[in-house]
């Protein structure tokens, strides 16, 4: 019952008022019971994400450190050092570059690994566990496993690749490596939550399809082509944007494996951030680097949703 | 985010020429089991498997050798003096990580009960309630999930220092509490929960709280079993902000404690190895024995622990 039609006859009738009242009551108390259930999630809501974030935004304006010392607002004089900061532009540009190193293979590889496992060949599980296990390691312990996998001289790598003839590479130390070297340790790391994602879409597409395709003398070539890829769009646009994004915000591996180096060839923007705030103790500069970073990402966002708004279309 | 709902779609009603063993193999009708394509995609799949499982294996035999042997060229698997616990012994009796384990399972423990509790509540009240205001904090949490975390770690440490917070438990869990995405997935689910089951409890005089208690919550058991865990995972796993908040290695949380290693133990490769085992086995060993849930849970919300 709307509360407008429920005044405008109120107008009209004897006695009314009472029942306006009861229904404002009523109203009251629907308000105090959905604002109740919410309010423990707007609490935390506000205090760690809005709060945070308009504070952030404020800093960004100051010259805050962690002494307190030149907290005074002082214009955009950070967001101009920003923008003439090489170390900036390099580390924007290398967050970039990894984005898009990291998305084709983490989008291919678990496509590929999907569609084999999906053949249904004997031993489901285990290779459900090798390819997916590894998405369930902390970033230090994946970092550090893949540290001692590159050692140059102990390292397995540098092994396998010595009986085939390949000659040692200091994969980390070395600065036209090392930014391939953490694209690679990232793809075992992670691949297995979008294969997770690209097996429970082909085990949703009809197995009639097939059947029935089989039965017009499709071969599995034919039937990939014609059934499977298109039926994985949708899914496969899920996951690059997902990706994306979650590229664009590498840190920890990086830190860990490379922190940022050599010669800053592998520091992503959010290192940067970190650095400036807890090792430089900037907190105003480092606030204005993150609103630098935080506006990428929703321009990305924005164009992805946008882009694939109007292929849907 | 149906699937947790509905089981999977109807499987074929026709016969297969090799019956069960066929459809088991995944054989489409008339197809040999050891075509070439078949042996292909066995072969393709071993070897990217045995690739896959190599770093695991390669840390595991790492950290079973003595020093010497870790630090032994040319590269072998089977070290000269045989196989040792010596790293494990020495991590263990002189190593934060049995503290840090414990740190890691107290602060991911209360993350998920407190998420769970927050976020199920507040999934409720959006659903079912109408309250003023409701679709514009709604609309907000929605677009607060594009917000990345690493933008809030200035912020936030500063707030943590205003409330004298830094270095104690409540620093890394507080922040780890808001998830706008599982509030979303949570209320698409309860939007699913016909409302007529909530009709009679109420008809009967049962309040919101209980009809939420006793009848929503335990319809939702899949959704709820999925977002724990996801979120469990996720604090397991974080690592920046566990790190910017604690400095004090007694609070450290496990992937936090194992960064300080790689610097302690220096060349030791064997318990650095050694390090990194003990800290992926709780995980591991969690998933051996709840695979099909993690993966239905990681497959149902789609959004991951990133």
């Amino acid at each position: 019952m709307s509360t407008a039609a429920l005044s405008a006859a109120a107008g009209t009738r004897a006695g009314s008022s009472e029942i306006r009242a009861g229904e404002r009551s009523a109203h009251h108390r629907n308000n105090r019971i959905g604002w109740a259930f919410v309010a423990p999630f707007v609490i935390v809501f506000v205090m760690f994400l809005i709060w945070p974030l308009i504070h952030g935004f404020y800093l960004s304006f100051t010259g805050e450190s962690i002494t307190g010392a030149n907290g005074q607002l002082i214009g955009f004089a950070n967001y101009a050092e920003a923008l003439q900061d090489p170390i900036m532009w390099r580390s924007l540009l290398n967050t970039l570059w990894f984005t898009v190193l990291s998305t084709i293979p983490l989008v291919v590889v678990s496509l590929a690994l999907a569609l084999l496992v999906h053949q249904g060949l004997p031993g489901q599980w285990l290779w459900r566990l090798s390819f997916f296990m590894p998405f369930l390691l902390a970033s230090t312990v994946a970092a550090q496993i893949w540290i001692w996998m590159y050692n140059p001289q102990l390292g397995l790598v540098n092994y396998l690749l010595g009986a085939v003839g390949v000659d040692p590479v200091a994969w980390l130390q070395d600065p036209s490596w090392a930014m391939y070297a953490v694209v690679v340790m990232t793809t075992w790391w992670t691949v297995g939550f979008n294969f997770l994602l690209y097996l429970t879409a082909l085990q949703n597409i009809p197995e009639q399809q097939y059947e029935a395709s089989a039965l017009d003398g499709a071969g599995r070539w034919r039937q990939l082509r014609s059934i499977t890829v298109p039926q994985l769009g949708p899914t496969t646009v899920l996951i690059v944007m997902l990706q994306v994004l979650a590229s664009l915000k590498v840190f920890d591996q990086i830190y860990v494996m490379t922190n940022g180096g050599p010669a800053g060839v592998t520091r992503p923007v959010v290192m940067y951030i970190f650095e400036t705030g807890f090792t430089g103790y900037r907190f105003g500069y480092a606030s204005a680097i993150a609103y630098i970073f935080f506006a990428l990402i929703v321009i990305i966002s924005v164009g992805q949703v946008r882009l694939t708004s109007r292929r849907s279309a | 985010m149906t699937a947790v709902a509905t089981e999977p779609t109807t499987k074929p009603t026709v016969h297969h020429p090799r019956g069960r063993f066929a459809e088991r193999a995944g054989l489409r009708i008339g197809e040999r089991f050891a075509s070439p394509g078949r042996i292909g995609a066995l072969v393709a799949l071993v070897v990217l498997a045995v690739l896959w499982l190599l770093p695991f294996l390669w840390a595991l035999v790492t950290s079973f050798k003595t020093e010497t042997d870790a630090a032994a060229t040319p590269v072998s698997f089977f070290p000269k003096s045989g196989f040792t616990t010596d790293a494990y012994s020495n991590v263990l009796s002189q190593g934060n990580i049995p503290l840090w384990t414990w740190n890691s399972l107290l602060t991911a423990t209360a993350i998920t009960i407190i998420t769970l509790v927050v976020s199920a509540l507040a999934a409720y009240g959006f659903s079912r309630l109408e309250f003023t205001g409701r679709r514009w904090l709604f609309w907000g949490m929605i677009a607060s999930i594009i917000i990345p975390p690493q933008v809030l770690i200035v912020p936030l440490f500063y707030e943590m220092l205003t409330l004298n917070l830094v270095d104690t438990y409540w620093a890394v869990i507080l922040p780890q509490v808001v998830a706008p995405a599982m509030v979303f997935i949570l209320k698409k689910f309860f939007d699913q929960i016909p409302v007529e089951l909530e009709d009679a409890a109420r008809i009967d005089g049962a309040g919101r709280l209980r009809v939420f208690w006793s009848i929503v919550l335990p319809l939702s058991r899949p959704i709820l079993a999925a977002v724990s865990i996801i979120v469990f995972i996720a604090a397991w796993n974080n690592f920046l902000w566990p790190f910017i908040a604690t400095s004090d290695s007694s609070l450290m949380t496990l992937p936090v404690g194992l960064q300080t290693v790689k610097s302690a133990y220096g060349l030791q490769y064997a318990q650095v190895m050694a390090s990194a085992v003990l800290a992926a086995i709780p995980l591991v060993v969690v998933f051996l024995f709840f695979q099909r849930q993690i993966i239905k849970g990681f497959a149902t919300t789609g959004f991951g622990g990133q």
